[in-house]
This record gives C-alpha cells, sequence and structure tokens, in this order.
C-alpha cells in the first residue's frame, strides 16, 4: 500500500500543491487527473522520491521514503517500474539493450536468460521485431511500449505512468490502454497512471485523484466520479470529448 | 544568493561522485568510453595545437630577438620552457573546454531534459556514479597524457618552424632547450593539466547534471560550461603559478 500524507511542495514562491493525502492499496489501478500544468508528473515522482515534498510523507509498507538513506533508496525504487512521458529511452544504445539495461545492472542472469526475459517482454507490448532498432528509428506509440517493456523487466511491484497516451493517435492509445489493464493483470501490479486523457481513465482506472486549484479537489472511485456532482470535476470531465455524464 | 545555491550544488555533485568511488562496477564500462573519448579522440586536435603553438612561437620569438645581444639558441630555451610550462597545458586546455566539456555537458543536459537521468535512478542506479564520476576520473587521468603530447609536439613544432624558415638549425633550437629543461618544469604542466581537466569535466558534469527546459536549457548549459571552464582554467592557472613557481 502506498500512503501520501499530506504532501505539500513548492518551487521557489511557486505553490505546486498543499496538503495532499490518499491511499492506493495492492493491486489498484489509481488514475491522477487535472489539467496540465497541475503538478501531477510532480507528484508521481515523489512516489520514489525522484523530488522530495516541502513537508510530508510518502509511506510504502510503513516506511516513508524521504526518511530512507541513499542506499536503502536505491532498493526501495527497484520495486517501482516507471513509464515515463517521452519513453526515456536510452539513444545510445538499441532497443533490446533498453530493456537489459537493468538485467545487466541488477541481475546474475546469464546472456541466454537476459535474452529470453527480454524477448518476453517485447512480446508482451507486441514489439517482437523490434529489438535490434535504436530508438531513433521507433515512433512515440513504440517508444512507450519499449519504456513500459522496461519498466516491468524486474518484475516491480508498483508501476507509475506518466501521460502514457498523450501524443498519440486514438488507436495507438487504446493498445497502450489494454496494456496497462494486462500488465496490472499479470503480474498484480498496483498502478498510478497520470493522465487528462479521460477515455483512459475509464478503460483503466478504479479510483481517480483530481488535482485541482493546487489541492486535491477530490479522490474516490470511477463509479462515484460518474455520479459525482463536484463542480470542477464535473467541468473536467465534461470538457472532454467523452462525456461521461452522457 | 544563485551563485551560493550553485556552489553548494557543485559541492554536493563532487561528494556523491567521492562516495561513490567504491562502485566500480558501476562506472567500469563508462570509464573506458571515456578514456577513448576524451583521451584518444582528442588526440588529433591536440597534435594540431601543440605543433602550430610550438611552430608559432619560435617565429615570433626570433622575430622579437633578432639582435647580436643574445645567442640563438635562446629561442629554443624560451619555446621549450614556454611550452612546456605554460602552452602546452593552458592551449591545451582551452581548446579541451570547447571539445570534452561541450560534450559532456550536451550530452548529460539532453539525458536531463529527456528524463533519462530520472529513468536511471528510478531503476535504483546511482546515475553520479554511472554518468558524473567515470568522465571525471578520465579527464584527471587522460589531461596528462594529453599534455605530455602537446608539449612534445610543440617543441617539435619549433625545432621545425625555426629550421624550415632559416632561422635557428634544430642542433641549435635543442641546445637551447637542454640548456634551461628543469623536469620540475615538466611535473608543474602535468599538475597543470591534472587541475585543468578536472575543472573541465567536473565543470561540464555539473551543468549539464542539472540543465533544464528543454533544447534552450542545454544549450544554455553548454554555454555557460564552455565559458566557465575557460574563466576557472585561467584563474588555476594563474593561482598554480603564484603558489609553485
Amino acid at each position: 500500500m502506498i500512503e501520501i500524507k499530506n504532501l505539500t511542495k513548492s518551487f521557489g514562491k511557486n505553490l505546486i500543491w498543499e496538503d495532499v493525502s490518499f491511499k492506493i492499496e495492492d493491486g489498484e489501478t489509481l488514475a491522477v487527473i487535472g489539467k496540465s500544468g497541475c503538478g501531477k508528473s510532480v507528484l508521481l515522482k515523489h512516489l520514489n522520491a525522484l523530488l522530495y515534498p516541502d513537508s510530508g510523507e510518502v509511506i510504502i509498507d510503513g516506511h516513508c521514503v524521504f526518511d530512507l538513506n541513499y542506499s536503502e533508496l536505491r532498493l526501495m525504487r527497484q520495486r517501482f517500474g516507471i513509464l515515463f512521458q517521452g519513453g526515456a529511452l536510452f539513444d545510445s544504445i538499441n532497443t533490446f539493450e533498453n530493456i537489459a539495461f537493468p538485467l545487466r545492472y541488477f541481475t546474475k542472469d546469464t546472456e541466454d536468460e537476459i535474452k529470453k526475459k527480454v524477448n518476453e517482454a517485447l512480446e508482451m507490448v507486441n514489439l517482437e521485431e523490434a529489438g535490434s532498432k535504436a530508438t531513433s528509428e521507433l515512433s512515440g506509440g513504440m517508444r512507450k511500449r519499449v519504456g513500459l517493456a522496461r519498466a516491468i523487466i524486474l518484475k516491480p511491484d508498483y508501476l507509475l505512468y506518466d501521460e502514457p497516451t498523450s501524443g498519440l493517435d486514438p488507436q495507438t492509445s487504446e493498445e497502450i490502454n489494454e496494456l496497462i489493464v494486462s500488465m496490472a493483470d499479470s503480474f498484480d501490479l498496483t498502478s498510478i497512471v497520470i493522465t487528462h486523457d479521460m477515455h483512459s481513465v475509464l478503460s483503466i482506472a478504479e479510483k481517480v485523484a483530481f488535482l485541482d486549484s493546487q489541492k486535491l479537489s477530490w479522490f474516490g472511485s470511477i463509479d462515484e466520479m460518474k455520479k459525482s456532482e463536484h463542480p470542477p470535476l464535473v467541468d473536467f470531465t465534461t470538457a472532454s470529448e467523452y462525456k461521461i455524464k452522457a | 544568493m544563485e551563485a551560493l545555491k550553485q556552489l553548494g550544488q557543485y559541492a554536493l555533485l563532487l561528494y556523491q561522485a567521492l562516495r561513490s568511488v567504491t562502485e566500480f562496477s558501476t562506472y567500469r564500462e563508462n570509464l573506458f568510453n571515456e578514456f577513448v573519448k576524451i583521451g584518444y579522440q582528442s588526440i588529433p586536435i591536440i597534435m594540431l595545437v601543440g605543433v602550430f603553438t610550438g611552430a608559432v612561437l619560435t617565429l615570433q620569438t626570433a622575430y622579437q630577438l633578432d639582435t647580436d645581444l643574445y645567442p640563438a639558441y635562446i629561442v629554443g630555451s624560451i619555446v621549450s620552457q614556454s611550452v612546456i610550462i605554460e602552452l602546452a597545458a593552458v592551449i591545451s586546455g582551452l581548446v579541451l573546454a570547447g571539445k570534452v566539456g561541450a560534450r559532456i555537458s550536451t550530452e548529460l543536459g539532453t539525458m536531463r531534459v529527456s528524463e533519462q537521468i530520472d529513468a536511471l535512478e528510478s531503476m535504483g542506479f546511482n546515475s553520479v556514479a554511472f554518468l558524473v564520476l567515470p568522465r571525471i576520473f578520465a579527464g584527471i587521468l587522460m589531461f596528462p597524457v594529453l599534455y605530455i603530447i602537446a608539449s612534445t609536439l610543440g617543441i617539435i613544432g619549433g625545432v621545425v618552424a625555426g629550421a624550415a624558415d632559416g632561422i635557428l638549425p634544430a642542433a641549435e633550437f635543442m641546445k637551447g632547450g637542454r640548456s634551461f629543461f628543469f623536469p620540475e618544469d615538466v611535473v608543474f604542466g602535468i599538475l597543470k593539466s591534472f587541475v585543468f581537466g578536472f575543472v573541465i569535466t567536473s565543470i561540464s558534469c555539473f551543468k549539464g547534471y542539472f540543465a533544464f527546459g528543454g533544447a534552450e536549457g542545454v544549450g544554455n548549459a553548454t554555454t555557460q560550461a564552455t565559458v566557465l571552464s575557460c574563466i576557472y582554467i585561467l584563474l588555476a592557472d594563474f593561482v598554480l603559478a603564484a603558489i609553485l613557481l
């Protein structure tokens, strides 16, 4: 379980959000939604202490991640997989090596075992033939799928997605949504998805956290969201072409 | 205030790099790659810099001392000592601030703004040990080697230019060079290049590692890394000369 307690973050004098608190149970998929620039990605980067807050706690299995020393933090981070917005693939190595990268450094797998695991991961994201491609040859959707394969290669407990469908056509977005659901089911993952794509939210999430006006404006299940009359949430969700109220 | 903050960030980065020295398996592969990029791939430009520095200095010194007051071989002494004590290290340093420093800050800056460094950290990697430490180590170890190449080629350039222009026979040049050759001058030059290697790579790593703001941010980081490296090379040169000469 991940518990976020009274998290406040600002950059200089610019307050991003304050007093954000919620819990994510094991195996759940949570979507964090909100307008562009409301600090969704910033929130995501606090979960494994890539960023530190002004105050507040992120508690994972009873330990606040911000209190861990660097060695403990690195071990804790290995329990997370992250799919970054642009994939964050290492451009000096090819697709296969990108996915193999964590295995080479964090496991004692032989070359054959690495090859088998990478090929399985590539198959899972429907990119069996892309292993030898340079990352510069990959399309936006392919980059995200390779990023996803790399994120799951060490079989993490938590998978974080930063705008997984942004910049993709509807068909590729749908494929990514299906992958997110299938990853969560296959590996019994706890997933946190940053997005403002309401279609994606409805396809993948069980719970929703809505950031607005520099605070956690609303938190609840998908069914509760559909029934909610919380004005900022209604404004946000109905602004989408998928008017979920309709 | 901003300068103090930057200084603190720089010190923390170096501290983290120092603390990661024992993680050899993390940076081993990158260290050898950087030996090649910083050392081996800089040899052609360093050879060019060395030869032309020595050659031009010989012609200019001969022109300035074109009088019967000094024996001809004194040109060889001046050129050799200038190259060994000052020019091979400083001019190589300034050239490498552009070649090596710009590459390092651009590479790390691009990795930062495209979230590749975040990706490394999020996997539980020590990104400083992986990216910063091997570049600084390679700079410290390769710059003295490049200095020795530049010095040697500088003297050879001087000998050839003097002989080719008919100003000074090679034997006279070498006689002058040997008359005022002190091994401690070479040690001083090596020490300088060692310091310059550290200055260029650490500043460039710092600027790249903390770059922000997309392509423009990477451009700014690279410009700052190159300019600051040049400034601190000149400052370090003065301080070392004041202390050690």
